[in-house]
């Protein structure tokens, strides 16, 4: 049987690394080639990286930054932000990503993404679907960082992904972003039970217990940002991550 | 020197940049001339079947590879999909493979209709050996490892396997026949444990 993978989301603007609430209000936390090097030490099963400025500014992956980041990755790496184009997916598995998280384009361009999930395969693309919950009644799923809504629920949404050729859904719910205070778990339960693809639960995780509980409720993985990088009430910084032992009593 | 065989398909940096960190000489190349000097080779791949193979047809380089490992003997260990291109054919596509082992890849199946059991298999998982070989000194059962694949070898002859995964049943995750290796995890992204596994290569086979 497979551990559940428990994954650290980065959140990329320029060169430095941050923490938002409610995809809003990046907070500094540090250079990400030392934090990097901090989780290699501490054997994290892997590592989403997002540029959290490329759609937003339309500019393409920051190769270079990218690039440098990956050559500290003794662990799968993951990165999303700004990728529009097959070159872009070839020239970021060329410096060493293992997979590609597609947001915005695959609500824009679903035949790009398709493309780009025939030439890296299903298990290298990632889709993030991130989700508010609406006024009234049920979710809908965002694009560019949060700032536009596509009007599609994220179940009908995610089971067209599937059928695009996506192998994982990034499933991250901005509503709980950043407040640690657990998982929107109705909608991990949702999403998981319609699609057969990975679910990766994201927003909200504030304690291993609301691992444990993304996991009971259908995800195959679990991620965060705030849960492993902030400490105590005032949110001090400080790079943590659960051990081998703790991570197993997950399942 | 080992050479990591580029014909474009596969994490290339990724490999070398484990092999920096463990200070182990390694280029990358599509030259046949490298491969011809090179100590051992590393077969990389990720992505389609078909496609690894056309690329490696394409560079015209299934021919000189395959002399040098069937009848150079040059060690050489294949990765992920670089595993599965050492074997006779895939499930998942219609090329003929290397054909340097006894092993034919499938593609997973959900015997028990369990819900959690997902293809891709994707993620961490052990690893047991079956003996003792070289490629696999100081790994102890139950070391983990980084998968993400769909399909998986299944080897004529059972002592091919060196090491099995557990996934629905047992699987050949490490695969050897006599100077071939082949690993269907990801070495370079498996912390010490793949540290471990790429010395080895380095310094016992």
């Amino acid at each position: 049987m497979l551990r559940p993978r428990v994954i650290p989301v980065l959140l990329l603007k320029g060169r430095g690394l941050y923490k938002t609430t409610q995809f809003d209000q990046p907070k500094y936390v540090g250079d990400p080639i030392n934090t990097v090097r901090i989780f290699n030490e501490k054997e994290v099963d892997e590592i989403c990286l997002l540029d959290i400025a490329a759609s937003r500014e339309k500019r393409p992956p920051n190769l270079e930054i990218i690039k440098e980041i990956a050559s500290e990755c003794f662990m799968p790496l993951s990165y999303g932000g700004g990728v529009r184009t097959v070159d872009q997916v070839r020239s970021l598995l060329n410096v060493g990503v293992e997979k590609i998280v597609i947001n915005s384009l695959a609500f824009q361009e679903p035949e790009t993404l398709q493309k780009i999930a025939s030439f890296a395969g299903s298990s290298s693309v990632v889709v993030s679907v991130d989700v508010k919950k609406r006024m009234f009644r049920g979710y809908e799923a965002f694009i560019l960082s949060g700032s536009v809504g596509t009007k599609l629920d994220p179940v009908s949404y995610a089971q067209e992904l599937k059928r695009l050729g996506v192998g994982e859904i990034l499933l991250n719910s901005i509503d709980q972003d950043g407040a640690m205070k657990g998982y929107d778990f109705a909608l991990i339960e949702a999403v998981s039970a319609a699609v057969d693809i990975p679910v990766i639960a994201c927003g909200g995780a504030g304690a291993l217990a609301n691992f444990k509980e993304a996991l009971k409720c259908g995800a195959s993985a679990v991620a965060a940002g705030s849960y492993f990088v902030f400490q105590g009430k005032h949110k001090a910084v400080l790079i943590s991550y659960p051990t081998p032992a703790e991570i197993d009593q997950l399942i | 020197m080992i050479v990591i065989v580029d014909y474009g398909v596969g994490n290339l940096a990724s490999i070398q940049n484990m092999f920096k960190k463990i200070g182990v000489a390694s280029m990358i190349s599509d030259q046949v001339a490298d491969f011809e000097v090179a100590a051992k080779l590393i077969l990389p791949g990720v992505g389609a079947f078909d496609r690894a193979m056309e690329c490696l047809a394409d560079k015209e380089l299934i021919e000189p590879l395959t002399h040098l490992v069937m009848q150079g003997k040059k060690p050489v260990l294949g990765v992920c999909l670089g595993m599965q291109l050492l074997g006779i054919s895939s499930e998942e596509g219609k090329c003929a493979g290397l054909g340097w082992m006894g092993a034919r890849t499938v593609r997973f199946v959900n015997e028990n209709a369990d819900p959690s059991f997902k293809i891709p298999h994707m993620g961490w998982n052990i690893i047991k050996p079956t003996g003792n070989d070289v490629l696999l000194s100081g790994i102890e059962s139950g070391s983990r490892f980084y998968f993400v694949h769909s399909y998986h070898m299944v080897c004529d002859v059972p002592q091919t396997a060196i090491a099995l995964t557990p996934y629905g049943s047992d699987f050949a995750s490490v695969v050897r026949h006599g100077n071939v290796w082949g690993a269907q995890f990801h070495p370079e992204k498996s912390h010490k444990f793949g540290m471990q596994l790429l010395r080895n290569f380095a310094e016992h086979c």
